[in-house]
């Protein structure tokens, strides 16, 4: 047994977990994955607009369309407290376990409405069960024509980050934010991903909502193309959007041939043996698109997953390891979206379609001995802003999404204290699984979600970020 | 006659050729097909489907293996429902199952299959002696312990030795490098030029590798990601240090640096009909023109072993109304460097063209600038049955590159005093 598994044994042993625990360690819950919605019931929770002539049900409607039966909120006020024997002042509870509770915050425009979230999440953090959610819905900040409800606006994301930190047993607590245009179909996209355990690993994350969604089209036959698609999260993704019946083109290294060849095999896709930093990366994944899907077809996805680490303190980084990263995470992706996007190409980013890049919560917090690391993926998001603001006329759509701590090949080479250092750091006190990252890119990818130019952390809440 | 079909080579797959003991040593010839074919079918997306037929073989066979091809497939990503049969024929094995196959295409029989072939000789089939195993099969047959017991007293010490497979020929009892150092010799091959030529192979495949040109032809197996007996580095100075291996005497020129390496691995080829292939929108390289097998008295009639390929090659020209000059590119197996630069010579001799092939005159001398010009089996390594498929999966990309109309020549020399040649031009 490796150090890494003495470790983890140790840690995971009965005594093991009572002296983590009692060292303020509490053992990670298996979290909810999959299509599943939360088991018990959904709670909706509606902040009383200032402006009565306001009737807004766009979140009722939402849930409806999910086929929610919305239970209405405990709320906790001076009046529904009760007394317990010891004369102490008592919350007023849920019968049972609540699956969710869903916060329509969509008037609130002034400081005092606040009170209200904490009236409602009061009780219903109590009764929030294993994997719950919490999710706030309300306006965005940016878009707001007073400054009080822009800083109202910001305060919920406030709110909604620090209850996540203070959720148990791999619950999360998330906000949307919407466009001005936002309809009830684009919003139940987002609420189905959220309230499902596609969304298990986003925590403490904001929803960016962007105006003009395309109609859902379905995922059958799409042609994807994935870096990196040889192992890790990449092979995930490729599973991933297999299941939803795309044709794959995995992409990897020629030297990770044998594990790309695999990959390709089980989900009944191609494999393209490339070095992503050739110069001519775009026309060979243009020329393989046309070479197995016809001359008239386009790439309808490209996720830019391939990625490398050469960690090492600046004082002792040479030029070799900070250009490799530079080279792989984030020059060669601009030069293969450059080329792919030429219009007209055969085989290249079809219009409508949607490109995911996959960035790093070492991009927004940075880390220690990863200046390389972070400056391609702190690149990556700047690339999918600007690109995203460049190609609306074409339709199509650019987001990105951060993994925090997952454990792939990639993250076993951290050293095994750090590594157990990450995973505990995060609020659902585990390091995330490729399928977490893959869930949130398929979501992106789909061109029913109403998000252009976002980048989305699939990281338990580890760090501070966006 | 119905119009023939056009059948077309699509692509190709082989894994990195390993040295004997090598990156392979624990896997076997069905480890190393499956691999192969793995990842063809993922360069062309044919994961679950089912294929008209795969041929290929190995030289080297476990007789366990006696369906060797059919049981890589059911261990590969095709279809359980996908046929398949082993053929042989030496070393030219699997472009004998690529001509095969080919034809079978054109006459209609088939719409496409996959010619392959593999060997490991670090997972070689040892054999016990013929008095052990005549015991073993009255042991089996004997019904009292009695009898058991007599029958195992037969055995003698001295036939408990194994018997480990040899590149020998049954007929002389001499083994291929004894058989090519009395051609090497009669045709007064220098080891000079025998040592440039292997260098040449060396260089010219490295190049290929660095250029990425075997990125869509080979996936990389166990941890393997180049061949193994490549040596960037060598050079005819290195080389013209190695002791000599066979022949005799102060004129033996040829070494371990000039003869190829014991081998281990597995190629495949793509082959369909032409429409087949477009309706899938898949790649159409080039196909296979014409095909001629030779075979070569080595026993009695005094002609080398491995010179089959120079008969094949006359007779394959004259009924394509072709010159040996009207070729893009040649391939000449190097199953030493001696092997073809005696076929080169034997084109080039007036008086063999004339005694010995029938000719008029000489078919003359070639390009050597056209030669093997991504290194052959001396810097690839040579897994016997694997070499024909390695070899028409890299020219078939060369002239698809090169563009349609576009020619060249295979010569594959194999034991038995056996030669294949064929005729590849791009679509």
């Amino acid at each position: 047994m490796n150090l890494d598994g003495i470790v983890s044994a140790a840690l995971n042993s009965s005594l093991g977990r009572t002296v983590a625990a009692k060292a303020g360690f509490p053992a990670a819950t298996e979290l909810r994955r999959g299509d599943a919605l939360p088991g018990g019931p959904i709670v909706l929770a509606t902040v009383e607009p200032t402006d009565s002539a306001h009737p807004d049900r766009l979140v009722a409607d939402a849930l409806g369309a999910l086929g929610v039966e919305a239970q209405p909120a405990i709320v906790d006020t001076p009046d529904t407290r009760t007394t317990d024997a010891g004369g102490r002042q008592r919350p007023p509870a849920y019968p049972g376990r609540i699956g969710a509770v869903v916060v329509d915050a969509t008037g609130a425009d002034r400081v005092g409405q606040l009170e209200q979230v904490r009236a409602v999440l009061r009780p219903a953090i109590k009764a929030l069960e294993p994997s719950g959610r919490v999710l706030i819905v309300a306006g965005d900040p940016a878009t707001a024509s007073e400054v009080e409800t822009a800083a109202v606006r910001q305060a919920l994301d406030g709110i909604m980050r620090s209850v996540g930190k203070e959720l148990r047993a791999g619950a999360t607590s998330n906000l949307v934010q919407l466009a001005d245009g936002t309809t009830a179909a684009e919003l139940a996209q987002v609420l189905r991903f959220g309230l499902s355990g596609r969304s298990a690993y986003v925590d403490g994350q904001p929803f960016v909502l962007a105006e003009g969604a395309h109609d859902q089209v379905t995922a059958e036959g799409r042609i994807v193309v994935v870096t990196g698609a040889a192992r890790g999260i990449g092979a995930a993704i490729a599973h991933r959007f297999a299941a939803d019946g795309a044709r794959v083109v995995g992409v990897d290294v020629p030297i990770a041939g044998q594990a790309l060849a695999q990959v390709a095999n089980e989900v009944h896709g191609t494999a393209l043996q490339l070095d992503i930093t050739v110069p001519d990366a775009g026309e060979r994944i243009a020329r393989h698109v046309v070479e197995r899907y016809g001359p008239d077809a386009r790439i309808d996805v490209i996720v830019h997953c391939a990625g490398i680490l050469r960690d090492k303190m600046l004082v002792n980084l040479d030029e070799q390891r900070w250009g490799a990263v530079l080279a792989v995470n984030l020059a060669a992706q601009l030069r293969i979206n450059e080329s792919l996007l030429e219009p007209d190409r055969p085989g290249g980013i079809a219009d409508g379609a949607r490109i995911v890049a996959i960035a790093s919560t070492s991009g927004w917090a940075g880390n220690k001995g990863q200046t390389n690391y972070a400056a391609s993926k702190a690149g990556v998001m700047g690339m999918v802003r600007a690109l995203a603001d460049r190609l609306t006329g074409r339709g199509i759509v650019v987001n990105g999404v951060a993994p925090g701590f997952i454990e792939t090949d990639m993250t076993a080479s951290i050293p095994v204290i750090d590594r157990e250092i990450f995973r505990r750091s995060s609020s659902l006190l585990q390091g995330g699984r490729p399928v977490d990252v893959a869930e949130a890119i398929v979501f992106l990818a789909d061109p029913a979600t109403p998000m252009n130019g976002q980048v989305l952390r699939v990281c338990g809440q580890l760090i501070v970020g966006r | 006659m119905a119009e023939l079909r056009n059948a077309v080579i699509v692509g190709s797959n082989r894994v990195p050729f390993g040295k004997v003991g090598g990156a392979y040593a624990a896997a076997t010839n069905i480890d190393l097909l499956t691999a192969a074919i793995d990842g063809l079918v993922a360069r062309f997306g044919l994961a679950g489907e089912r294929l008209g037929e795969v041929g290929a073989g190995a030289v080297l066979k476990h007789s366990r293996d006696f369906n060797l091809t059919r049981e890589a497939v059911l261990s590969s990503a095709l279809s359980n429902t996908t046929p398949a049969y082993d053929v042989g024929q030496a070393c030219a094995t699997s472009l004998t199952a690529a001509v095969q196959l080919s034809n079978r295409i054109r006459v209609g029989q088939l719409d496409v299959a996959i010619a392959g072939g593999v060997d490991s000789a670090s997972d070689s089939p040892v054999a016990v002696s013929d008095r052990l195993r005549k015991a073993l099969i009255r042991l089996n047959a004997a019904k009292t312990p009695l009898d058991k017991a007599k029958t195992l007293a037969t055995v003698r010490p001295a036939d408990l030795a194994p018997e480990v497979p040899r590149a020998a020929e049954r007929r002389t009892g001499l083994n291929m490098g004894q058989h090519q150092a009395l051609t090497t010799a009669q045709w007064g091959i220098t080891r000079q030029a025998q040592d440039e030529l292997a260098a040449a192979s060396h260089h010219n495949l490295a190049a290929a590798w660095d250029a990425g040109f075997f990125d869509d032809l080979v996936t990389p197996y166990l941890g393997l990601t180049r061949d193994q007996s490549l040596r960037p580095d060598t050079s005819v100075e290195k080389l013209a240090k190695l002791r000599p291996v066979f022949g005799d005497g102060p004129d033996a020129s040829m070494t371990a640096g000039n003869s190829t390496p014991l081998s281990d691995g597995a190629a495949t080829v793509l082959v369909a009909e032409e429409g087949w292939a477009r309706a899938r929108n898949l790649p159409v390289l080039a196909r296979i023109v014409d095909a001629e097998t030779a075979a070569v008295d080595y026993v009695l009639g005094g002609e080398g072993l491995l010179m089959a390929p120079v008969h094949a090659t006359a007779r394959l020209l004259a009924r394509n109304g072709l010159a040996l000059q009207d070729f893009d590119f040649y391939e000449i197996h190097e199953a030493f460097a001696s092997t073809v630069l005696c076929a080169l010579a034997a084109w080039e001799s007036d008086d063999y063209c004339r005694d010995v092939l029938g000719l008029d005159a000489a078919l003359g001398s070639i390009d050597r600038a056209k030669l093997n010009v991504h290194g052959s089996s001396l810097a690839a390594g040579h897994p016997f049955a694997a070499t024909g498929a390695r070899i028409l999966g890299t020219l078939a990309k060369m002239l698809a590159d090169k563009g349609p109309g576009s020619r060249g020549l295979i010569s594959v020399c194999a034991a038995g005093g056996q030669g294949l040649v064929a005729i590849v031009e791009a679509c």
